[in-house]
């Protein structure tokens, strides 16, 4: 195995212990952040509280390092704010709060044998092969 | 809240380390449909993939209960084509736009972010009024 391969796989396991350990992987903690009732979960926040300020103080710390030479590191960023990126997160939002699954957590679930993450992930996949028929947003990361 | 906090803290520490590893941001919407899609670079991306399961396993090993989703299978179906759709469309999901976009303040991801969570609540609250208004999914 590539020291790539490796690395991404570390990160793998590490990004799926953070969705256990924080509770989600269990869509009701994902419905009740959603639901801005008098029952609201606020635990997500916590999450990405969490997630931004460690990623975000690592690649402050990355960008300086060898006197600014490890933001060279970074991908390219994609500012651009189009309807692409409007109408496909309004649609995402849609599926998340019809079922309290991302891709992350969704996967991570198919660990625990859960049916109804395979039910999930595999209309997921259909999902994103249907995109290919639609002109759709290029992200920084994932250059084209 | 702390445990919440706590796992924050892993996946900001996680997605740090995949962008060291392979130079891209961890966005696992983008990460599946690259291993689907592309033949560059499509080992690390199942390496990330089959990390993410791994931690699933070892949760559900170790006694973790498995997490009960309150939906029928038809419902799962269709939001499952939903999200990815979505996540393609817009070039990204909470990962990579709601955590990694919005760690590099990238104003794309600021806006599909809160996008994604209105028109999440929004859902949220108009299945709670049609279809689980006998009780809490």
């Amino acid at each position: 195995m590539s020291r790539r391969a490796l690395g991404a796989l570390v990160a793998g396991a590490l990004f799926g212990v953070g969705l256990v350990v924080s509770g989600m992987t269990d869509p009701r903690n994902v419905i009740g952040f959603l639901d801005f009732s008098s029952r609201w979960n606020p635990r997500l926040v916590g999450v990405m509280a969490g997630a931004v300020g460690v990623h975000a103080a690592l690649l402050a710390l990355l960008a300086r390092a060898g006197g600014g030479r490890g933001a060279r590191l970074l991908p390219p960023r994609n500012d651009r704010i189009d309807r692409s990126l409007i109408v496909g997160s309004a649609i995402f939002g849609v599926g998340w709060g019809l079922s309290g699954y991302c891709p992350g957590p969704a996967i991570a679930s198919l660990g625990f044998g859960a049916r109804s993450a395979f039910a999930f992930v595999a209309a997921m996949i259909v999902g994103m092969l249907a995109s290919a028929l639609v002109p759709r947003r290029h992200s920084g990361c994932e250059a084209p | 809240m702390w445990n919440g906090l706590l796992g924050g803290v892993l996946i900001g520490l996680a997605a740090t380390i995949y962008l060291l590893a392979t130079g891209r941001v961890a966005g696992v919407s983008g990460i599946l449909a690259g291993a689907i899609g592309e033949r560059a670079a499509r080992g690390e991306r199942i390496a990330f993939l089959a990390g993410l399961v791994a931690a699933g396993l070892i949760a559900a090993v170790t006694g973790s209960p498995a997490a009960a989703t309150p939906y029928p299978t038809p419902v799962l179906i269709v939001a499952g084509v939903l999200v990815g759709f979505g996540t393609r469309l817009g070039g990204g999901c909470t990962s990579g736009h709601g955590v990694c976009g919005v760690a590099r303040l990238s104003r794309a991801s600021l806006v599909a972010t809160a996008t994604f969570i209105a028109t999440g609540a929004a859902t949220v609250a108009i299945a709670n009024h049609f279809f689980f208004a006998a009780g809490t999914p």
